[in-house]
């Protein structure tokens, strides 16, 4: 099997995976790239409590000629129709085991690009929330999902979005005690937000059945922490509503303010961004020529949106545009959601004022509020403070600047995450037992070539 | 969870961890109680996005610096040392 | 609005800072523009080594004497410059090349620099990760490292302490006849002014003898003490064709966070900040020859950037002599950190018509007017060039 494919997917996430396997199943020769060791992207991340939607299409995936790359990260993309990854936790040799064979760097070749990147958390800094155990929402639920032992722990869930509940609801729903929900959007505004969403009586009830089975737990609306507390880890959290200030004991914080487009790579690629998403027409087409974007990355609009526009992606970079067509008319009633989920998501300008001064804000290289807020651009903060220069590259740091200072990232450049130094000249041979690198490898030539 | 389900043996900072099949490092990590990174001003860290975006993360494994841990699930028998022990020892993490 | 001072400054590079803080210590007025922000154009793509180099005897002088100007200040240099004395090591692959050391060492010597020439053994031991054998190096003890962006930034703090003042962002439309003006609709009046806008000076000055040549660079994540010295290389030697054509050398920093900086590429023609993949692999590669382990290390960053390159290597430093009000301190190559103090020096010493503690004929602009009617361009030829720093 060659290393390359009609169409390459990268992300496997609902998106993702809706892509690869439509792709799939229309006769395309269809590589699925993911950073993480198992398909599901975040949401769907691998353990019990998933929906049965994710079920079907797992199976789906799994009966495809799909050629699946789970936990490789792509860190170049040289030109449209060429991604360069790295595979996780290549490390030399160990006596004890046969790790070795997990090494590799590898190009990926393709006629069409599906980028189904997902979204991160957005994370606000507040005082302690360095400290460990102090997590994204979807951050510890991912630990929990990983093998992080939930049960009997104390847990608070805040920030804001849909999210909120459905982390809590799983970790209820595996004994941990969810002391408390708090959602930074007022009470108004989330109303606004529901009756708008009438005509989408799936979402509500989703929502409604997180509600049932955390209806122990009380969900603050207006509320959020100002304070994560303890000594080498965290030991409690100060909470807000209002006027009213308290300290609730806790294991663990699982915070996050709702999420950030993965647009590094469609960015990278020159595909034209808009109000920070990818643009797309009907088809899901980027600016690029053979370059598509579904999910996260053209809108923050969940699972049923993503499994569309994963669908429609596929079918028109295969050639089926009639039922690519059909399949955007279901999308385009989707969209309101998008945009309603966004007004209620909007963050609650009180919470600019969290971090104090000594507040670290930059988390790679301790950059504090302090030594921040005097500089008019991010490059400059950047350039003189270091922030956002650590191997995150911003991630973390750069959203959170955007909000508090009104700051706005620069361009992006390879590596898009870090990568060993000799994938920069070469990728080394995946070492999977039945495949091989395609043969012509344009840069490795050049690199020999030149003197 | 059963003993008899932590069938993986992973040492972390030199205390052997048993954990189940498909746990991540980072969880192992958490499970021995230590923190995975100390940060450049000195302060202890822990996982905070649990998706390999912010590389908080990070430990040695195997002696190679900067493996973001929530990304690697767990294999028998790798060594993973943390921030805490290699700069407590005067270590300098290279590989 | 209009302002007046006695100098104005466009450009705050590392170039325009040091001018900016040398003027104010000498009393004058002094207004910095920058279109941008503090250090923020080829200071912040640059690697920040303080090197004594030897293309030509007259670079040779700038940069011994700008050396010496930052040993002087280094005590009261702020941690975020991370200045570190590491000192360079031009490493010898075989016996030709370590005939260069000697040569090097003996010309060193005769202009005060102390060096010390190391053998294979010795190189092994100083520098354990390079590959085995090499035929040994030359240590420069005196040269150092440090953080451009903030070394800028101190040196214009410092400016401004002294009564300089900043205006950026602001972009600059026209610099010259005793006025700058501001795109906001400023206009500054000055004596004095001094283009110091490294690559982008010919924007204002248009015909200057200014091109842009790119350069890559590669950053690590941290790994304290892989290598404890700048590494060079001198297999330049057997490399002629470089001098003209995009060209690679093994060029490696250890920054004070532990942090590996791998350099260096050179390339002219090339106008946008991309990167050039098969160049970048070229480059590490020929780091990977030297530092075998190093493929092993995660990059976190690559980035370009452009020098200010000048047919003769040489900068522009002193008055343009077709505008009686203008001044030159552009065109330091790959020079501009570790002889902005020394421009400083030598362009105060020309405004207030001082002798400079160097010769300061070789470095002014006038030096490509002599030519029939004309700046002489075009019929330049580039002067050799044997190093890669």
């Amino acid at each position: 099997m060659k290393w390359s494919f009609d169409i390459l997917v990268v992300g496997a996430g609902p998106a993702g995976i809706a892509a690869a396997v439509t792709a799939a199943e229309a006769g395309q020769h269809v590589g699925l790239v993911d950073d993480n060791p198992a398909p599901g992207g975040q949401i769907w991340r691998k353990g019990a409590h998933l929906p049965a939607t994710a079920h079907q299409w797992q199976a789906r995936l799994d009966a495809s000629s799909v050629v699946r790359l789970h936990g490789w990260r792509v860190f170049d993309c040289p030109e449209p129709y060429l991604v360069r990854a790295e595979r996780n936790g290549s490390w030399p040799a160990h006596p004890d085991t046969e790790i070795d064979e997990n090494r590799g760097c590898a190009e990926l070749r393709c006629r069409a690009l599906i980028l189904a990147t997902g979204a991160r958390e957005r994370f606000l800094p507040f005082p302690g929330w360095t400290l460990p155990n102090v997590m994204g929402a979807g951050g510890l639920d991912a630990m929990v999902r990983g093998g992080l032992p939930i049960a009997g722990k104390r847990v608070v869930i805040a920030g804001t979005g849909p999210l909120l509940l459905a982390v809590a609801a799983h970790l209820a729903a595996r004994q941990a005690k969810v002391a408390v929900v708090c959602e930074q959007a007022s009470l108004s505004r989330l109303a606004r937000f529901a009756v708008g969403m009438l005509t989408e009586p799936a979402k509500l009830w989703q929502g409604a059945r997180y509600r049932m089975t955390i209806r122990q737990t009380p969900y603050r609306t207006g509320s959020w922490p100002i304070a994560a507390l303890g000594r080498d880890r965290l030991e409690a959290v100060t909470l807000q509503q209002g006027g009213k200030r308290w300290d609730v004991p806790c294991d663990y914080l699982g915070c996050g303010f709702h999420l950030v487009p993965n647009i590094e790579l469609p960015d990278l690629l020159g595909c034209r961004i808009e109000d920070g998403f990818v643009a797309t027409d009907a088809m899901l087409r980027t600016s690029v020529p053979g370059v598509y974007c579904a999910g996260e990355p053209t809108g923050i609009g969940g699972v049923e949106l993503s499994l569309l526009e994963g669908q429609i992606a596929a079918l028109a970079a295969s050639g089926n545009i009639d039922r690519a067509r059909s399949l955007a008319r279901q999308r385009r009633r989707r969209l309101g959601f998008v945009r309603a989920l966004q007004q209620a998501c909007a963050l609650d300008p009180h919470l600019r004022e969290l971090p104090e001064e000594d507040t670290i804000i930059c988390r790679c290289e301790d950059v504090r509020h302090r030594s921040l807020h005097d500089h008019a651009t991010w490059r400059d903060a950047k350039l003189q403070t270091r922030c956002g220069m650590g191997p995150c590259q911003g991630r973390i740091c750069g959203a959170a600047a955007e909000f508090l200072f009104g700051w706005h990232a620069g361009s992006v450049r390879p590596p898009l995450f870090p990568a060993s130094v000799s994938s920069l000249v070469s990728p080394r041979e995946p070492a999977l037992a039945d495949e091989s690198l395609v043969a012509a490898n344009a840069l490795h030539e050049n690199a020999k070539e030149t003197p | 969870m059963s003993e008899a389900a932590r069938s993986i043996p992973l040492t972390v900072n030199g205390t052997t961890v048993r954990v189940a099949p498909g746990t991540t490092i980072a969880a192992a990590v958490l499970l021995a109680g230590d923190a995975t990174r100390v940060s450049v001003s000195g302060e202890p860290r822990g996982p905070l996005c649990g998706m390999g975006i912010c590389f908080e993360c990070r430990v040695t494994i195997d002696g190679v610096p900067h493996q973001r841990s929530c990304q690697i699930i767990c294999s028998s028998g790798i060594r993973v040392m943390t921030d805490e022990v290699l700069k407590g020892s005067g270590g300098t993490g290279t590989p | 609005m209009t302002a007046a001072a006695d100098v104005v400054i466009v450009g705050a590079g590392i170039v325009g800072a040091a001018c900016a803080r040398e003027c104010a210590s000498r009393g004058l007025t002094t207004i910095v523009v920058d279109a941008a922000g503090v250090g923020s154009g080829a200071t912040a793509a640059g690697m920040g080594h303080i090197v004594v180099m030897d293309d030509s005897p007259m670079q040779l002088a700038l940069t011994v004497y700008s050396q010496k100007l930052w040993r002087e200040i280094s005590a009261e240099l702020p941690g975020d410059v991370e200045f570190e004395a590491c000192g360079t090591l031009w490493v010898a692959g075989d016996d030709e090349e370590m005939d260069e050391v000697r040569r090097k060492r003996a010309l060193y010597t005769s202009v005060g620099v102390d060096s010390e020439i190391l053998d294979s053994q010795a190189l092994a031991e100083a520098e354990p990760r390079l590959r085995r054998p090499l035929s040994g190096a030359l240590l420069v003890s005196s040269d150092a490292v440090l953080y451009p962006p903030c070394a800028a930034g101190y040196l214009m703090r410092e400016a401004v302490r002294m009564g300089a003042r900043m205006l950026a962002p602001q972009r600059i439309l026209s610099a010259g006849i005793g006025r700058v003006q501001l795109e906001n609709g400023t206009e500054l009046h000055a004596a004095r002014i001094v283009n110091a806008c490294g690559v982008d000076a010919a924007r204002l000055l248009p015909g200057l003898p200014i091109r842009k040549r790119r350069g890559h660079l590669v950053i690590t994540d941290r790994y304290p003490g892989f290598v404890r010295h700048q590494l060079v290389e001198l297999g330049y030697l057997k490399s002629a064709h470089f001098l003209t054509t995009d060209s690679v050398a093994f060029n490696v920093q250890p920054r004070r966070t532990g942090q590996l900086l791998i350099g260096s590429s050179r390339e002219y023609g090339a106008e946008n900040s991309g990167v050039n993949h098969a160049l970048l692999a070229a480059m590490v590669a020929r780091a990977q020859a030297y530092l075998p382990e190093i493929g092993e290390l995660q990059a976190t960053r690559i980035w370009t950037g452009f020098r200010a390159a000048t047919p003769d290597k040489l900068p522009l430093i002193g008055p343009w002599l077709e505008d009686g009000t203008l001044f030159l301190a552009t065109g330091h190559e790959g020079l501009g950190i570790t002889t902005s103090l020394a421009t400083a020096k030598l362009l105060a010493s020309a405004m207030l018509g001082e002798e400079a503690e160097i010769p300061a004929e070789p470095y002014l602009p006038a030096r490509f007017l002599h030519e029939e009617g004309g700046t002489g361009l075009g019929q330049q030829v580039d002067a050799p060039e044997r190093s890669h720093v």
